[in-house]
């Protein structure tokens, strides 16, 4: 017994959290997704209905409204992060004498919630108080700026804290990258002649793509999965100009008690990042077992 | 952007030389400050009286400094009915954080030291099935675990949110213990059972005295996680055992008497403060986990 113990220890340590993994993750997937085809409202039922939930989604403008917010979000932020952020790499990789300081101011918001992050941004953009009295008070009477409370702009505000937020984070991942090319081909191209601008266009650039495709995976998770952000800054308003799908997802199954919509909408955003995410990993993985 | 790196190239005046590396530091300094506007507006807010933030700049100092804001938020800000400020919130957080960090950094280093080193038939999709979990929207758990937590007796208990937070960290602490142990040689472990030590042995007198590097990584990750988990929070809690960024969003959304800005901003900082504390202490470690977590391990 004590034989068979000392062998199999190692599964017996292992199989407590892959059980939990296997429930808990998977299980719990199968639950949502099972839910989704139903007709569930306050409380869960179990009889299939077939995808009467999806169609009601794809009817629902406020759905319609959550994914336009999640094209327009998604694609700005990272676009704008990932330009910041190798912009700001670029430009610390320069043998800057105060590096370390400055990556550190860069980085911060990173460690912060993104409600303290929200609340922050609320205040900074309130039309009353913030940014926009503060200017008319210098002198600009006309001046406006009440994106937060304007229903066709409220969703720029939030790519607006979250690129604050997490072009940091790019900058060190493109940071790490740049370091991480090839001195010897850089002094090569340096003695002959070539234009620094062109040695960062063919040479550092292209060699970092692998580092563009981790960037860009994360801030496509870190959005498609944003929630406590929209909350604290316009919690999801005015109206539902704001919502994406998480907090879509978070009001139907909360707040509406139509717990077949949330379980829908959770399907939908997890295929959505599994689109992303799956692909790669898997690439990942392989590479790594090579 | 490119242009501005142009002092590393030969050929080039010494005047235009040192006006662009000026140029480099001014740009450099100019993005510090967009960095450091919000947190600056944050605490200078949060030292002014109402009256001043009403009659004042955003980014004026304060007049006169006042500590009133912070001691509104630490124990008399209204959370909906309930106005005993941030404190029960912040011992919440930090009763739901210590514990679900520990928990699950241990089992993250025992499940990482098997996979990495006790490697049998299915370890390995075992490790990406434990993987995948860490990138699903949380979304799609949040229905299932209410029941389960309802069925548990642990609905809005701070024990539900440790044991949700401990569940849903697990991919994550495993990886980072994984990636660490892998580059372990293999030998280290053979010659220690040729030598007749076990499974635990091994773990405890060789592969644990090697960790410190990889549990700070891991311990910070998991508990700027926790702390600043939102979601679960919100869907998991009740009055009284809420996180402190429930808490926060509450005082900053109550709509009971007058909208006080400066108590807002107080209590913001008081919730991020931890985090930015282990982060400006322990910086390097943070990034490290950043960048483990985003998978380039």
């Amino acid at each position: 017994m004590s034989e068979w113990l000392e062998n199999h220890l190692p599964k017996v340590v292992l199989a407590p959290s892959f059980i939990a993994v296997l429930i808990f993750v998977y299980g719990f997937i199968g639950w949502t997704a099972w839910v989704s085809l139903t007709r569930s409202k306050l409380l869960p039922k179990y009889e299939i209905k077939g995808f009467v939930q999806y169609e009601r989604l794809f009817d629902s403008p406020r759905w319609d409204t959550a994914i336009n917010n999640l094209y327009i979000f998604g694609a700005l932020f990272i676009v704008i992060a990932m330009v910041l952020g190798l912009a700001l790499a670029i430009l610390l990789d320069q043998k800057i004498r105060v590096e370390g300081f400055i990556r550190t101011i860069y980085l911060y918001p990173m460690a912060l919630s993104m409600i303290v992050t929200g609340t922050a941004w609320k205040w900074i953009l309130n039309p009353g108080l913030g940014i926009e009295s503060t200017v008319r008070g210098w002198g600009f009477e006309n001046f406006t700026f009440d994106w937060l409370v304007n229903p066709d702009f409220a969703i720029y505000t939030i790519v607006m804290a979250a690129v604050w937020q997490s072009s940091g984070f790019v900058m060190a991942l493109f940071l790490a990258g740049l370091r991480s090319v090839d001195g010897e081909i850089i002094k090569a191209a340096q003695v002959d002649g070539i234009p620094t601008w062109r040695i960062y266009t063919a040479i550092i650039i292209p060699s970092m793509a692998p580092i563009f495709l981790s960037a860009f995976i994360v801030l496509a998770h870190l959005a498609i999965k944003s929630f406590d952000l929209v909350i604290a800054l316009t919690g999801g308003g005015p109206g539902y100009a704001t919502d994406l799908p998480a907090t879509y997802m978070y009001a139907m199954a909360f707040s509406r008690g139509d717990i077949g919509q949330a379980a829908a909408s959770a399907m939908i955003m997890m295929l959505v990042v599994f689109a992303i995410v799956v692909p790669y990993l898997y690439s990942e993985l392989r590479a790594k077992n090579d | 952007m490119t242009d501005l790196s142009m002092p590393r190239t030969r050929a080039q005046g010494t005047a235009g030389k040192t006006a662009l590396r000026w140029l480099l530091y001014v740009l450099l300094g100019l993005f510090a400050l967009y960095y450091l506007m919000p947190l600056f507006v944050m605490v200078t807010t949060s030292l002014k009286s109402l009256e001043e933030i009403r009659t004042g700049s955003l980014i004026a100092l304060p007049r006169d400094v006042t500590l009133e804001a912070w001691k509104t938020a630490w124990s008399g800000a209204c959370t909906g009915i309930q106005c005993e400020g941030l404190r029960p919130y912040f011992w919440n957080s930090v009763l739901i954080a210590v514990p679900a960090v520990i928990l699950s950094t241990l089992l993250g280093a025992l499940n990482g030291y098997v996979v990495a080193q006790w490697r049998f038939r299915g370890a390995n999709i075992i490790f990406s099935l434990m993987l995948f979990g860490c990138f699903i929207p949380f979304q799609v758990v949040l229905l299932p675990m209410a029941r389960l937590l309802g069925l548990m007796g642990l609905a809005g208990t701070i024990p539900g949110l440790i044991f949700v937070h401990v569940i849903y960290g697990l991919g994550f602490t495993t990886l980072f213990f994984r990636n660490y142990y892998v580059t372990i040689p293999a030998e280290l472990t053979k010659a220690a059972r040729v030598d007749g030590a076990g499974f635990f042995r091994i773990f405890w007198s060789i592969f644990l005295p090697l960790s410190l590097p990889i549990i700070v990584v891991t311990v910070i990750w998991q508990f700027t996680q926790i702390w600043n988990d939102f979601l679960f929070g919100v869907s998991f809690s009740q009055a009284g055992t809420q996180p402190v960024t429930v808490a926060l969003n509450n005082i900053v959304n109550s709509t009971t008497g007058v909208k006080e800005y400066n108590v807002d901003m107080a209590a913001a900082i008081i919730a991020g403060l931890p985090t930015l504390l282990v982060y400006v202490v322990a910086g390097k470690y943070f990034i490290r986990g950043l960048t483990a977590g985003s998978v380039k391990g």
